[in-house]
C-alpha cells in the first residue's frame, strides 16, 4: 500500500528540507521525497496537501495520559486521539499514574495499551524514585530495558539533594535524562498561583518564582559533580532560562522544554478565579514570557512540550485552592506555537524544529524526521486556517483549557503514524 | 438608583456612587434598630440564605438580624450542617439551594474566590460575607460608615491598617474601598505579614507602628493569629506585641481625635491594649452596630429599592 502526499510545503528540519516536495509512503515508511510531479503515480492513494505544510509528526515529551488509575480523566486511547488531532505522532507519558510507573509491570502495561490502541507512538517515562516518594531510587535499568526513555518524578520535584545527586549519577549508566519538575516545595506549600501583586489582590497563596530558580540552580550545581543528563521540565521562569543558558555555555549536559501556556498567558489570567488557569509551575509574568521567548530564539530552550494534564470537571469546577493543577495541551499546541511565528519570535521552520527534531535529539528517538526509510509519521496542517478554540470538541476526555474562545490560526488536517492515518479532519 | 452591580463580591467592583449610596441607605436604616419594635415590612416575602462554610458569630448574626429587621425570612446553613461534609461539590450545594428560590445568597468560605465562582452558576444575587484572604466587603462598608459618622466625610482621610495584612480579607476590602473614596492607606506590620506588590497598588508600607500612626485619622487594628507562628511568619505573639500592639505609648504622638477600629474578634492585650480598647476613641462596638445597618442596606438595594419604602 502506497500513499502519495503531493503539492505540500515540506518542512523537515532533521533533513534540512524546506520547499515544495511530494512524499511517497510505502509500507509505513518514507519511500521518497522529491520535487512536485517527480514521483510516478500508479496504484497510489493521493493526499493533496496544496496550501498546507507537511512536516514530521509532532513529538511531545511531556504528557499525562492518566492510565492506569485515573481513566476518568484520560486513557491511553483518548489521549492518543487527542495527540493525533493535535498533529502529534509521538508522545512521552509521565509516570504519575496509579500505580506509579516505577517498575516493569506498569511500563509494560502502558506499552501494551498503546499497542492495542495503535494510534500513535507512546514512550513511557519511568519514575526517578519508587512511588514518586522521593525516598528510594527506582530500578532505572529495568525501566530502560522495559522501554522507558527517561526518568522523572514529575508533578513532584526530587526535593532531597542527596537523592537527586545519586539519581543523576546512576542514570548515567543508562544514558537517559532525569527530568526535573523544578520546585522547592517549602517555598510553594499551599500556593496555587504565581506570587505577585495579582495573588495579593486575589488573596490566593502565591508560589514565588524563586522556588523554580533555586531548584534549577541546585540541579545544575549537582550536574557539575555527577555528570548524567538533566532535562528541566516546563520551564516558566525567566531566571531559570538564564541559568540553563549559563550551564549550556559551560558545556553542561542540560536541556529544557517550555509549555505553550508559559509563553501565551500570564498570572493576569487568574483574576476571575478560573481554575483552568491554575497550573504548576504557575502562569508567571510578562517579563518571564519575554525571557522565555529569548530562550526560544537563541536555542536555550530545546523544545516545546505541552504538559498535557487532563482533569475532569469534578477536579476543576471547585474552589481555586482545591482545584487540580494543569490543563490539556495537545490540541492547542500548534496554533499557540504559531503565535510565536506571528510575533516574529521564531520562524515557522524553527517552530517545527522545536516540535520534531529537537525533542527527538534530546531523547534520542528515531522519530521527528522525514528521512528515507524512516517511519512515515507525518502531519499535514494548514497554517492559514482561522478558527475559534472549542474545548468541548477536543478528543481528549478532559476539556480543561483556558483557551476557550481564542481566535487562532493553524489547523491540523491529517496525522499519519507509520503511514496509517491516525487523524483526519475530513472525518470530523 | 440601583447599584452598578448585581452581586457584592468585592469592594473593587463598587463605584464611589455605589459606596455612597450604600452608606446613605445604611444611615437611614440605623434608626430602625433603636425602635422598641425593631422591624419594618420592607422585605416581607423575601428569602435570604446565609451559607456559611466557615465559622462566624458576629457576621452571621449581623446578616441574620439585618434580614429579620426588614421582615425577610432568613435561613442559616453552616459548613458542618451542609452537604459539604458528605462531599457534595460546592456548586451543587449552591444550585440546590437556588432551586428553592431564595432571593439572596450570603456566602462565607475559607477559600478565596468562592462567591465569584458561585455567581457563575446561580442567578440569585450573592453577597460575599468573607472569602479566604480575598475580601469581606460588608465589613469594609461598615468600617467606612463608622468613620464617616465620626468625621462627616471620607475624602482625604488617612488610615493605617495594622497587623497581618497577608491573610486579611478585611484589609483587602478596606484598601480598595478606601482608595475609591479618596482616602490614603498605609499598612503596618512585620514584613512576613505584608503581601508582595502592595506598593504598586498605591499603598504605603511601614514597619514602625508609632511613626506610622502619627499623622493618621484612623487606625485599624487586625486580629493576629497564633498559627502564623507555626508557619514561620511570626517569631512569637510576645515579640509581635512588643512592636505592634496598639498601646497608649504607641498612641502618644498620634492625633488626639484618632479613631480606633478593629473588625474583631479581638485578642485582648496582643494587638490592642485593654485600656486603649476601652477608651472613648475606640469604636469597636459602633462598628458592630453599624454592621446591621450596612447589611440591611445591602439587602434592600440588591432586592430593588423601588419595590418598597424603607419606612
Amino acid at each position: 500500500m502506497q500513499t502519495l502526499i503531493k503539492n505540500g510545503h515540506v518542512i523537515d528540519p532533521a533533513n534540512q528540507v524546506d520547499g515544495s516536495f511530494d512524499i511517497l509512503i510505502s509500507d509505513g515508511k518514507i519511500e521518497a521525497v522529491a520535487p512536485h510531479g517527480k514521483i510516478a503515480i500508479k496504484d497510489t492513494q493521493v493526499v493533496d496537501a496544496k496550501g498546507c505544510v507537511v512536516a514530521p509528526g509532532f513529538c511531545d515529551m511531556h504528557v499525562h495520559f492518566r492510565e492506569p488509575g485515573h481513566e476518568y480523566k484520560e486513557t491511553i486511547e483518548t489521549g492518543s486521539a487527542s495527540a493525533a488531532a493535535g498533529g502529534f505522532s509521538t508522545v512521552a507519558v509521565m509516570p504519575n499514574t496509579s500505580p506509579v510507573n516505577d517498575n516493569r509491570s506498569i511500563t509494560e502495561l502502558i506499552l501494551s495499551q498503546a499497542r492495542k490502541t495503535g494510534l500513535i507512538n507512546i514512550f513511557p517515562i519511568g519514575a526517578i524514585t519508587r512511588g514518586l516518594k522521593g525516598e528510594i531510587l527506582s530500578d532505572m535499568g529495568e525501566l530502560k530495558e522495559s522501554g522507558c526513555i527517561g526518568y522523572s518524578d514529575d508533578g513532584r520535584p526530587v526535593m532531597n539533594s542527596e537523592l537527586m545527586r545519586r539519581a543523576l549519577e546512576y542514570s548515567r549508566m543508562f544514558n537517559l535524562p532525569c527530568i526535573q519538575h523544578s520546585e522547592v516545595l517549602d517555598l510553594t506549600r499551599g500556593g496555587c498561583m504565581n506570587e505577585g501583586v495579582v495573588s495579593t489582590e486575589l488573596g490566593l497563596k502565591g508560589m514565588p518564582v524563586e522556588a523554580e530558580d533555586i531548584m534549577v540552580f541546585r540541579d545544575i550545581s549537582l550536574l557539575h559533580k555527577t555528570g548524567g543528563r538533566l532535562h528541566v521540565a516546563h520551564i516558566s521562569s525567566g531566571g531559570a532560562v538564564e541559568l540553563v543558558r549559563q550551564a549550556k555555555a559551560k558545556g553542561l549536559p542540560v536541556t529544557c522544554e517550555v509549555a505553550p501556556h508559559h509563553f501565551t498567558l500570564t498570572e493576569e489570567a487568574c483574576r476571575n478565579y478560573d481554575t483552568n488557569t491554575k497550573m504548576s509551575p504557575p502562569l508567571r509574568t510578562n517579563e518571564d514570557i519575554e525571557l522565555i521567548k529569548e530562550g526560544l530564539r537563541d536555542g536555550t530552550i530545546d523544545m516545546i512540550a505541552t504538559d498535557h494534564a487532563p482533569h475532569n470537571l469534578a477536579d476543576k469546577q471547585v474552589e481555586f485552592d482545591n482545584a487540580c493543577f494543569g490543563i490539556v495541551g495537545l490540541e492547542t499546541a500548534l496554533p499557540l506555537t504559531l503565535k510565536l511565528v506571528d510575533e516574529k519570535v521564531i520562524t515557522l521552520q524553527k517552530a517545527i524544529d522545536l516540535l520534531t527534531r529537537q525533542p527527538c535529539r534530546v531523547f534520542n528517538l528515531d522519530k521527528g524526521t522525514l528521512g528515507i526509510g524512516k517511519d512515515a509519521d507525518i502531519v499535514i496542517f494548514n497554517p492559514e486556517t482561522k478558527y475559534v478554540i472549542e474545548p468541548e470538541k477536543f478528543k481528549s476526555r478532559s476539556k480543561n483549557s483556558p483557551y476557550k474562545g481564542w481566535k487562532v490560526r493553524g489547523k491540523v488536517l491529517h496525522t499519519f503514524v507509520a503511514g496509517k492515518p491516525a487523524y483526519s479532519a475530513h472525518n470530523e | 438608583m440601583l447599584l452598578s452591580t448585581k452581586n457584592i463580591l468585592s469592594t473593587k467592583e463598587l463605584t464611589k456612587q455605589d459606596i455612597q449610596q450604600i452608606l446613605d441607605t445604611a444611615d437611614s436604616f440605623k434608626e430602625i434598630s433603636t425602635r422598641s419594635i425593631k422591624k419594618v415590612p420592607t422585605l416581607r416575602g423575601k428569602t435570604i440564605i446565609n451559607l456559611f462554610f466557615e465559622p462566624s458569630t458576629r457576621t452571621r448574626t449581623s446578616f441574620e438580624i439585618a434580614g429579620k429587621r426588614l421582615s425577610a425570612d432568613v435561613i442559616n446553613i453552616s459548613g458542618s450542617t451542609s452537604s459539604a461534609v458528605k462531599g457534595e461539590n460546592i456548586i451543587d450545594t449552591a444550585r440546590n439551594l437556588e432551586a428553592m428560590a431564595p432571593d439572596i445568597l450570603v456566602v462565607r468560605h475559607q477559600c478565596s474566590g468562592v462567591p465569584a465562582l458561585l455567581s457563575q452558576f446561580v442567578d440569585s444575587p450573592i453577597i460575599n460575607a468573607g472569602d479566604g484572604a480575598h475580601e469581606h466587603p460588608s465589613q469594609a462598608l461598615l468600617d467606612l460608615l463608622t468613620i464617616r459618622s465620626h468625621r462627616g466625610n471620607l475624602e482625604g482621610l488617612k488610615v493605617a491598617i495594622v497587623g497581618d495584612i497577608t491573610h486579611s480579607r478585611v484589609a483587602r476590602s478596606n484598601i480598595k474601598a478606601m482608595q475609591t473614596m479618596g482616602m490614603k492607606v498605609r499598612v503596618v506590620g512585620p514584613p512576613p505579614l505584608i503581601p508582595v506588590g502592595l506598593e504598586s497598588l498605591g499603598i504605603e508600607v511601614s514597619h514602625n507602628l508609632t511613626t506610622a500612626i502619627e499623622d493618621v485619622d484612623v487606625v485599624m487594628i487586625l486580629r493576629i493569629q497564633l498559627e502564623r507562628q507555626n508557619q514561620g511568619l511570626l517569631s512569637s505573639l510576645r515579640e509581635y506585641s512588643n512592636y505592634f500592639c496598639l498601646t497608649a505609648k504607641a498612641l502618644a504622638k498620634a492625633r488626639d481625635d484618632i479613631l480606633i477600629i478593629h473588625p474583631g474578634p479581638v485578642n485582648r492585650g496582643i494587638e490592642i491594649a485593654l485600656d486603649v480598647m476601652e477608651s472613648p476613641r475606640s469604636l469597636i462596638l459602633n462598628q458592630v452596630t453599624n454592621g446591621v445597618a450596612i447589611r440591611m442596606a445591602l439587602f434592600y438595594l440588591l432586592l430593588g429599592e423601588g419595590n418598597a419604602n424603607p419606612n
